[in-house]
């Protein structure tokens, strides 16, 4: 890890994980106090970030996109929730040891799949693994059969869709439509204090610092090297003798897990989890974070999620209409203009107005990829150049 | 002259039914039910619903034009030497000081002149006196059905008298089929005619009429018949009979199931089809998955409904026409939004299929709230033209409506026209050579830059009309087009690239197997349980039914 990256790092995570909570204590009228409400917000941002660190993964080195992710938050989200459901015990409602929903659909019985939840421990367990071993059955069968590209893109989706259908059901004992909510308690400290708040936003950014140094890692290895060249040309990759259906199932699993703790980490501190955030939609917003943060980077996808949906909670409370307008042109933005982030279009954007730099020069193994998929019929054949991807684009 | 003729046919079942003994008594004078009106008169709420009930069944008329009277609250009473009358009130006006109505009688509606309101009593009507009412007005209307013009109305009245299996309707079912000319119709009216025998009937008579529903295979009299089959009261050669029919009907009802699921999957099968077709050509051709194709259709069916409203408001007596311009226009208008957005954004990402996929997304959330501005979040109403509206009888208990009829219709023709499109004209060879080689086909002088722009239009195009189509089978709303976009993509890959014969069997397979597994599973797991049979699907062949083969199949 360069220098740069790891002094950006230090300070980043003192500022999101001590400045911050610090700045919450203050009393509410000075000038530099946080309030519980947007150390809320941020909380729920930083949870977000980790999917997209995840997905910036998956998709920035891997070049594997995946239009799914909601389903792994949701599963990581929902393991959470389940816990959160049974430490209420008879102080719901309707004072059943079961949770209110079910009283409601005439269930008598704790469901069996419910029941190992009221431990905590393996409810911590099931946040990263019930997210991973479904990512690892379903990314198994994807990519042994050499699924990929965009039909890879389609599956998540329909992956994303079918899953959403499910969680929907009142018969899956989740809670249907209205999903998990009335939590009261985390491992025994009361949800709705400040404090608990505040120690869940603390143990957030400490699982964003954490994730980001992880994914680092991954991608400095000779793994991410790997990773990087299926990305560039998987077949390629596939003739030097590696497997790609590997690592490809490895990063996936990876970045299920990943998405699996931003879920757990969002449950608690926004006090409902509902089918809303598993399906289609909320799936591809995902991707968007990533997309106007920067692939390939990892800080771009971190600022991408935090940036997005700053806006995105700005907007959808000052111009609702606007909100989908401006989502889709960031889309359309973030593929036709910035295609390596927002910032680093704005950072070349100025640096062309002070004339300091007359081109780009920069070319660097995770600068941001522009194109790795080749002409039909041409690019295959040995022994021929491959077209400079940047001339097609421009 | 149609009409003629079955006014003429009509009048003879109304005559003949009357010769039967069913149209009352000839001349209720009303001094025979002089009484009856005085208790109608009266206060006494019971007697008031006797009286009616004996007016309402006299099946008179002139009777029943009186009750409906009453029902609107127009009967009046006075007194005239000693006497009380009931009369019928018309158009009121204002003489003078006073209001006065046109007034006359009430059984054989002679004037009898204009009289000042005040020396009137109305006759009130309440909601159980109008309700006592309602049966005998219907029962008429019914029956006045059974000589209406439109076979599909008299099937109606036919089974809604059977239904009801009042006896004395038994003669004016019976006058009908005599006269009756439409097979279906011809159909019903026996059901029902056996299904009131079966009510009322003699032992042998019901022993009869459950042998003929058996052998018209009526699932309308199923209950009664099982009721009959069970009842220890019956004779053992009526209960012989009724169980004989029940398990006639019973396996007829499992055929007829069949067919219409298999016809409910061509259906759903022909949706797909429409939807993927210009997915899938455009996939084929440029590697873009275009996840704008359902706002496409979304605008389809916007266009349909602007083109309805315009001849709403224009041409209000040719309405039924709208739907044959409207699809047209609804191609146009995707197809324009199609080539825009081709030319505008989508040629710069060729080759990046993962981007365009993004592209397309935005496209689509951009377009998608663009129409939820302009129109509003609500679904609009569009309305089906006449000719679309009902259905075509097949077998006894199945029904295909008109509306699916034509979407199959419509699949089948773009189908054919996209096959003339791609394999019979230049344009489609240019085609079909961009999609196996772009480079060699620019080389050889084929402009690819219009060979994509024209394609996508076209698939634009084709996704107007599925969304034309699919006004009059669902809502229309901003997000039309997401209720179906996911599995049109899985039929396309499914499909595989490039080829149609994929797409067209991947949207049968889809189509079928969904309506197949949805009765055992329903809606949601039959749909889980596809996803899970494309993937397993896909382990067999990553690349779809029909895999481009070759050095560029890797691109």
């Amino acid at each position: 890890m360069p220098t740069r990256e790891r002094i950006g790092v230090a300070v980043a995570a003192v500022l999101l994980a001590v400045v911050l909570p610090l700045l919450n204590l203050l009393p509410a009228g000075s000038p530099l106090a946080v309030s519980n409400f947007t150390l809320n917000l941020f909380g729920k941002f930083l949870a977000y970030a980790i999917l997209a660190l995840g997905l910036d993964l998956l998709w920035g080195y891997a070049g594997v996109l995946s239009l799914g992710h909601g389903v792994f938050f949701g599963l990581g989200a929902y393991a959470m929730g389940m816990h959160l459901m049974l430490e209420i015990g008879a102080k719901g409602v309707y004072q059943s040891a079961l949770p209110d929903f079910m009283v409601w659909n005439r269930v008598t019985e704790l469901p069996l799949f419910w029941r190992p939840f009221h431990s905590g421990a393996f409810t911590l367990l099931a946040i990263v693994l019930v997210p991973a071993l479904f990512g690892l059955a379903f990314g198994h069968l994807a990519f042994r059969s050499r699924i990929r590209g965009v039909y890879f893109a389609i599956i998540t989706q329909a992956l994303a869709l079918s899953a959403w259908l499910v969680f929907n059901r009142n018969e899956m004992n989740l809670g249907g439509t209205n999903g998990l909510a009335d939590f009261k308690t985390i491992f025994g400290f009361p949800l709705h204090q400040a404090s608990t708040q505040r120690g869940l936003y603390v143990a957030t950014a400490l699982a964003l610092v954490a994730a980001y140094l992880l994914c680092r890692w991954i991608t400095l290895t000779r793994a991410g090297k790997v990773l990087v060249a299926i990305r560039d040309s998987e077949t390629r990759v596939l003739f030097s003798g590696y497997s790609p259906a590997a690592y490809k199932l490895f990063v996936f699993v990876v970045s299920a897990a990943l998405a699996g703790v931003a879920g757990a980490l969002y449950a608690p501190q926004v006090g409902i989890v509902t089918p809303a955030k598993i399906g289609v939609l909320p799936s591809i917003e995902m991707v968007v974070w990533v997309a106007a943060g920067g692939r390939g980077t990892l800080y771009g996808a971190v600022l991408g999620a935090v940036g997005v949906n700053w806006i995105q909670s700005w907007l959808t409370t000052s111009y609702p209409d606007l909100w989908l307008l401006f989502l889709g042109a960031l889309f359309m933005g973030a593929v036709l203009f910035f295609p390596d982030g927002v910032l680093s279009a704005l950072g070349r954007l100025g640096a062309r107005l002070l004339r300091l730099v007359p081109g780009q020069k920069r070319a660097r193994l995770d600068a941001p990829l522009r194109s790795r998929a080749e002409p039909h019929g041409v690019a295959s054949l040995p022994g021929h150049p491959r077209p400079d991807p940047s001339s097609r684009l421009r | 002259m149609r009409r003629l003729v079955f006014f003429a046919v009509g009048l003879l079942a109304w005559l003949a039914a009357g010769a039967a003994g069913h149209a009352a008594p000839a001349a209720p004078a009303p001094a025979a039910l002089g009484r009856v009106l005085v208790d109608l008169a009266g206060e006494d709420p019971a007697r008031r619903e006797a009286a009616v009930t004996l007016l309402g069944e006299t099946r008179d008329p002139k009777w029943l034009v009186f009750l409906a009277a009453l029902r609107e609250g127009s009967v009046y009473a006075r007194t005239r030497g000693g006497t009380l009358e009931l009369v019928v009130a018309g158009t009121k006006a204002t003489r003078g000081d006073q209001e006065v109505v046109d007034i006359r009688s009430a059984y054989e509606r002679a004037p009898l002149g204009i009289v000042p309101l005040a020396g009137l009593r109305e006759v009130p009507a309440d909601r159980r006196l109008r309700l006592v009412i309602k049966p005998f007005l219907d029962a008429d209307e019914t029956r006045a059905q059974l000589a209406d013009p439109d076979p599909a109305v008299r099937r109606g009245a036919a089974v809604k008298l059977g239904n009801q299996a009042d006896a004395g309707a038994a003669a004016v079912v019976e006058a009908a089929l005599a006269k009756e000319p439409d097979r279906w119709a011809r159909r019903a009216l026996t059901e029902a005619l056996a299904q009131i025998r079966l009510a009322h009937g003699a032992p042998e008579a019901r022993a009869a009429a459950a042998r003929t529903l058996g052998a018209v295979h009526s699932m309308n009299g199923l209950p009664a018949l099982q009721r009959l089959a069970g009842d220890a009261a019956a004779t053992p050669a009526e209960r012989e009979a009724a169980t004989l029919a029940v398990r006639q009907i019973e396996r007829w009802t499992l055929l007829a199931t069949a067919v219409e699921t298999v016809f409910q999957g061509a259906s759903l099968a022909s949706i797909l089809l429409l939807m993927a077709l210009g997915l899938a050509i455009v996939f084929g051709l440029m590697g873009v998955i275009n996840m704008a194709h359902g706002e496409l259709m979304a605008l389809g069916a916007y266009a349909t409904f602007v083109v309805q409203n315009w001849f709403r408001a224009q041409w209000p007596e040719r309405f039924d026409a709208y739907f044959l311009v409207a699809l047209p226009v609804a191609f146009v208008v995707a197809a324009a939004v199609g080539l825009v957005l081709e030319r505008g954004v989508i040629r710069f990402l060729y080759g990046r299929p993962l981007e365009t996929l993004l592209l397309t997304w935005g496209a689509s959330l951009i377009i998608q709230q663009g129409l939820r501005l302009w129109f509003g979040a609500a679904n609009v109403d569009v309305s089906s033209p006449t000719w679309l509206s009902g259905g075509v009888p097949v077998m006894a208990g199945v029904t295909f409506p008109w509306n699916r009829v034509f979407i199959i219709a419509l699949a089948t023709v773009s189908v054919a026209v996209t096959y003339w499109l791609l394999f019979r004209t230049s344009a489609g060879l240019r085609i079909r050579a961009v999609t196996q080689n772009r480079a060699m086909s620019s080389c050889l002088g084929v402009r690819a830059g219009v060979v994509d722009a024209a394609t996508f239009a076209f698939g634009a195009g084709l996704a107007g009309l599925a969304g034309a189509a699919l006004t009059q089978i669902g809502n229309v709303g901003p997000s039309l087009g997401q209720n179906y976009i996911v599995d049109s993509f899985m039929v396309v890959v499914t499909g595989g690239v490039g080829k149609l014969a994929g797409t067209i069997l991947a949207a049968a397979g889809l189509g079928g197997l969904t309506k197949g597994v949805e009765p055992a599973l329903g809606a949601v797991f039959g749909k889980v349980a596809i996803l899970v049979g494309v993937i397993l699907f896909l382990q067999r062949r990553p690349a779809g039914l029909f895999a481009t083969r070759g050095r560029h199949a890797d691109a």
